[in-house]
């Protein structure tokens, strides 16, 4: 059974992944046909239910983040207990700071701008001719990975000098205007702009789908009703549109917001966190596994929880509203 | 980081040369002849039988450029019967540390900094075996005596000289020079004379390329520049008091050679040809950089010899042809301090054929099969090694300034010094120093500041 | 928004405001205006969608480009000036020891299990959170939802020493159980939010008729919540497909490591080269975008049912 845990061929590998499946498949119907047994406890189906989940959580998330918070009161090599120095470090630094500001923006813009545009789209596309293939292409770039996606966009931002064929086409559309070419991704703090725009291009297309979706569910008496009224179409967006949509609207926001605190890839693969770019999911990495600074990359850690919070406190309040409404 | 890209630049073209070498210019490179055959087994006797026994090697070298990696062990397994399991992984750096952590260390790892075995030796006082007899003895009788410096914790040691580079290099066009009648520098001086005698001669091109961009690693080149001038303006023994933070780092000697690098770097007669103005610099990948000089647009460009492999295909580099290096001159002829790289062999298992390994990658006989089986951009410091093993012409000048007992050689300082500043602190602000203007004296104290 | 619209703003529609019966003629034209939305906005709808499209584009026509004209010449010019090589996409898949193709086959590997176990599992977790009394359920549930937060990078450590101490660091099983671990939380909240939207009376009636959970679970609920799965399934493969900081943590011996983690090899190498990147990211693009345009349908439907409904 050597191969289960060194696979060389593909023979043997696809083998592997059968038998992973199966062995699935195989201890979760035992597990549930037991639990449902007539003479079992009550309680032994919530555990053939939650059992497995729960236990993987405690082991792959609640750990490690134990482990994490505790590490960030350590020293860089995490083997002496420093107190609050690791945090008084990150909020004097001034690179640092720049590290949490930027991350601001990111979590601010990101969210905020993709939903807007997500929106704007879905009414203006909604029942025209082309509607389904020009969602398809708005969408099209949540198939492709971050690395793809810092990949084509800095070949968009590349720059060369004005007087030297451009290979970036922003820049050649700068030369066609008759502009100097500009070095997008140097300089503060339009350059994080610039590496924000690129998630937003990523994640417009996932708030136009759920709104524009939304939109669509909206029952058409309403609508009806406020055309008959003789509502106009702006009005009609603010005090019909927007209200209907309020539940999918804040879903899009939360779920775009935590995709954004976490991603490092975009930052990772276009600048590496150079010229003031980084944010706090990409200077974790790299003061956790370049410089050594475990410590501080903990701590960055533990700040990206504390950003969260507010998100997911007013998650639960809405998630116990519909609760309420059911 | 930096070596992993810088090896993977360099060996990239290793597959295509090994057919190419036929039509290349070079003299005496006999290029790749090939590995396999009759392999001379008497040098290998001392290792004993090690028939079926394994050794795992993980280094940050990924594919394709780990072939002739793995292709210089075929000696190594054939005469012992050893089989060497090679792994290589861009994320090395931060694997092996994290490897070392959860107790799966490889046997042996290729670490491209001293600065890290120091690390580990720190942080996990018992991970490291040290070098075994047979393997430090042939440091002793082969090497030049600061690589066993280097390899060396508190005088135990730890790392075993692999492969090595050497950095002073300022790559040309020796066409461009003839054609303009422009002479090889020897002397800072003339360097500079020469600059602006270009700045002059040729307005729409600059002397000089640059370019420090390079993913998460960006600022390396530009910390390159500032040792290099350390090296020459203050002499060998502040190198290293400064590396290892005898003396502070914005020490005003240090500050000197900075104003040195300034006068090239942030000159806007000198730089940026082809590429831009200075903060062109900052964005533009160090291995495009020196491409300019290829269309006139500039002429010199400081960079090591392995930038060998970043020329197109096809480009003639040899001493009269396309491009060519020489040697970034001292502040006068006769100083001829060298900055160089490398990576050190590193052993977590202490069994026979571990030893026996790490002692045949230190051998004369891995030193020449590895040259044979590598293409152009591989230099060991090896003395053992038969010059005429290395396929181009920069190598062989390489090896020459490496393995010369005048030179005074010292490795790259920030990989000597602690990560949180040789791969922190140091790149980010010379990169700031590029990128916004930094203050040079700001700079200085921002990365002394930052000293762990 | 469109702003072509000429009406003078009216005052606030009554929320109680009944329709009024309409007759043929009325229905018919607002018929016509809804399918009809105006031209402006149609044009504009297509113009942003091909702008959306250029930056991928460009790339694609990129590499297809000899390298020696990529480095001097924009992609738009090969309009002008058509050169078409295939030389790149040889160039990736020929390089080095460990071919793209057995990567793909790595990816593949990985990513079958790693859609599958997490799903199966989030669906009874989701079950037991809506339909299952228990003590403490809404802050188990609160829990996990709040869990989504963890940052991956900070459990890299504790989890690979952990795999290392069972023996199964270098084999696929870290990669789908690490894959697995970070699917659930998100998965369990949104497939809860379809779960809320079945009816109590279809729960009830089966508990009436004496069917206990896994009853309920596979005959009432499952055939109800295939489009849900559906959608999680594509979104959870577009995850997997595309992730690479577990694959390349967890998944870091060539025989393991997936296309991600070759692409990533790529970029750091020939951090400039781009004909050997566009064409390496169009072939761990392909599968990807073909499985969303192929399946976009029952993604697009399946995810409304929980996001519209928060």
């Amino acid at each position: 059974m050597d191969f289960l845990l060194g696979a060389d061929s593909s023979a043997q590998k696809l083998a592997v992944m059968v038998v992973a499946v199966l062995l699935f498949v195989v201890v979760m119907t035992a597990l549930l046909l037991v639990s449902e047994l007539p003479k079992m406890p009550r309680w032994l189906v919530i555990i053939a239910f939650l059992g497995p989940t729960v236990l993987l959580i405690l082991f792959g998330l609640v750990y490690p983040a134990i482990s994490t918070i505790l590490g960030s009161f350590k020293s860089g090599n995490q083997q002496e207990w420093v107190g609050i120095e690791n945090y008084t470090a990150v909020f004097t630094n001034p690179e640092l700071r720049t590290v949490l500001l930027n991350t601001a923006l990111w979590v601010v813009l990101v969210p905020l701008l993709s939903t807007v545009f997500g929106l704007i789209y879905a009414v203006i596309v909604d029942r025209s001719p082309f509607e389904k293939q020009a969602k398809a292409l708005i969408f099209l770039p949540m198939a492709i990975s971050m690395v793809g996606a810092g990949i084509i966009w800095k070949f968009v931002y590349d720059y060369k000098p004005t007087n030297r064929p451009q290979t970036g086409l922003m820049n050649q559309l700068l030369v066609w205007f008759g502009f100097e070419t500009q070095q997008f991704l140097l300089n503060w703090p339009s350059n994080t702009l610039f590496l924000i725009a690129v998630m937003v291009w990523i994640q417009s297309g996932f708030a136009m789908t759920i709104l524009s979706a939304a939109i669509k569910a909206i029952p058409d008496d309403i609508i009806e009703a406020a055309k008959l009224d003789g509502a106009s179409q702006l009005r009609m967006f603010a005090s019909v549109t927007v209200p209907s949509i309020r539940p999918a609207l804040v879903v899009v926001l939360t779920t775009i917001s935590m995709t954004t605190l976490k991603v490092f890839d975009i930052v990772y693969s276009m600048t590496g966190g150079n010229f003031r770019t980084s944010i706090v999911a990409n200077e974790f990495y790299i003061q956790s596994f370049r410089t050594g600074q475990r410590g501080i990359g903990a701590t960055l850690a533990v700040l990206l929880f504390v950003i969260i919070i507010p998100l997911v406190i007013y998650n639960i309040r809405q998630m116990k509203l519909s609760e309420e409404q059911r | 980081m930096r070596i992993p890209r810088r090896m993977g630049v360099v060996a990239a073209l290793a597959a295509t040369t090994l057919v190419l070498s036929a039509c290349g210019g070079d003299g005496g490179g006999d290029g790749g002849g090939d590995a396999g055959g009759d392999v001379d087994c008497a040098a290998f006797e001392q290792y004993g039988d090690l028939s079926g026994t394994q050794v795992s090697v993980y280094t940050s070298i990924v594919s394709p450029e780990d072939q002739p990696h793995i292709d210089s062990y075929i000696p190594f397994e054939e005469c012992t019967g050893a089989t060497v399991n090679y792994e290589g992984s861009r994320q090395f750096e931060a694997q092996l540390l994290v490897r070392i952590e959860a107790g799966n260390a490889p046997d042996v790892a290729y670490v491209p900094q001293p600065g890290l075995i120091e690390k580990i030796a720190t942080d996990f006082p018992d991970a490291m075996v040290p070098v075994g007899e047979a393997a430090e003895s042939n440091i002793d009788q082969y090497y030049n005596e600061a690589w066993k410096l280097y390899g060396s914790v508190d005088g135990t040691l730890y790392g075993a000289p692999l492969g090595a580079n050497a950095k002073s290099f300022v790559w040309y066009s020796p066409m461009a020079f003839a054609d303009n009648g422009y002479e090889i520098p020897e002397t800072w001086d003339e360097l500079l004379a020469l600059s602006d005698q270009i700045a002059a001669d040729h307005p729409d091109s600059k002397p000089w390329c640059a370019g420090i961009e390079s993913g998460d690693a960006t600022g390396w080149p530009a910390t390159d520049w500032i040792e290099d001038l350390v090296l020459r303006v203050a002499g060998p023994d502040v190198y290293d008091q400064w590396v290892t933070h005898e003396i502070p780092f914005n020490d005003p000697q240090i500050l000197e050679a900075m104003n040195l690098a300034d006068e090239i770097l942030r000159n806007d007669d000198y730089v940026n040809g082809g590429l831009g103005g200075v903060t062109s610099i900052a964005t533009t990948s160090f291995g495009d950089a020196g491409l300019p000089i290829l269309d006139g647009a500039c002429f010199m460009h400081r960079q090591a010899s392995f930038y060998q492999a970043n020329w197109p295909e096809g480009i003639d580099i040899s001493e009269n042809g396309e491009v060519f290096a020489f040697y970034l001159p001292g502040l006068t002829a006769d100083e001829k301090p060298l900055l160089g790289g490398g990576e050190f062999t590193v052993a977590f298992s202490d069994r026979p054929e571990v030893a026996a390994f790490q002692a045949y990658l230190t051998s004369p006989e891995w030193a020449n099969e590895k040259a044979k089986v590598s293409g152009p951009g591989w230099v060991t410091a090896n003395s053992e090694l038969d010059p005429a093993n290395l396929e181009s012409p920069i190598d062989q000048l390489a090896y020459e300034l490496l393995t010369d007992p005048n030179t005074i050689f010292r490795f790259d300082g920030s990989d000597l010094m602690p990560g949180a500043v040789g791969a922190g602190t140091f790149w980010s602000n010379m990169t700031q120093w590029i990128a916004e203007g930094k203050d040079s004296q700001a700079v200085l104290d921002d990365i002394e500041a930052s000293w762990p | 928004m469109t702003t072509t619209n000429p009406n003078p703003p009216v005052p606030a529609m009554k929320a109680d405001a009944k329709p009024k019966k309409l007759s043929k003629a009325e229905q018919r034209a607002i018929d016509a205006k809804n399918r009809l939305s105006s031209p402006w906005a149609t044009a504009a709808a297509i113009i942003i969608a091909v702008l959306w499209t250029i930056p991928t584009f460009g790339l694609f026509v990129t590499s297809f480009r000899p390298a020696a004209e990529i480095r001097t010449s924009g992609w738009w010019t090969f309009f002008a000036n058509p050169a078409i090589t295939t030389e790149n996409y040889v160039d990736v898949f020929t390089r080095g020891t460990n071919s793209f193709g057995s990567a793909f086959v790595n990816t593949v590997v990985i990513t079958l299990p790693a859609v599958m176990i997490p799903i199966t599992l989030a669906l009874l977790a989701a079950y037991a959170f809506a339909w299952m009394e228990f003590p403490g359920r809404n802050a188990l549930f609160v829990a996990v939802f709040a869990l989504q937060i963890v940052p991956i990078q900070i459990t890299l450590i504790p989890l690979l020493t952990q795999y290392n101490n069972w023996g199964i660091t270098g084999s696929f099983w870290p990669v789908w159980l690490s894959h697995t671990i970070f699917a659930l939380p998100l998965a369990i909240f949104m497939l809860h939010n379809f779960m809320m939207d079945i009816p109590r009376s279809l729960i009830e009636a089966a508990r009436v008729d004496g069917a206990g959970h896994v009853k309920i679970f596979f005959q009432v609920l499952f055939p109800l919540l295939v489009p849900a799965i559906a959608a999680f399934g594509i979104y959870q493969f577009l995850w997997v497909w595309n992730d690479l900081l577990v694959g390349l943590v967890f998944g870091s011996s060539p025989d393991v490591s997936p296309l991600t983690v070759r692409l990533a090899d790529l970029t750091g190498t020939r951090g400039s080269d781009w004909h050997i990147l566009s064409a390496g990211a169009f072939i761990a693009m392909v599968v990807p975008v073909a499985v969303f345009l192929g399946l976009q349908r029952y993604f697009v439907r399946g995810m409304l049912g929980g996001a519209v409904k928060g």
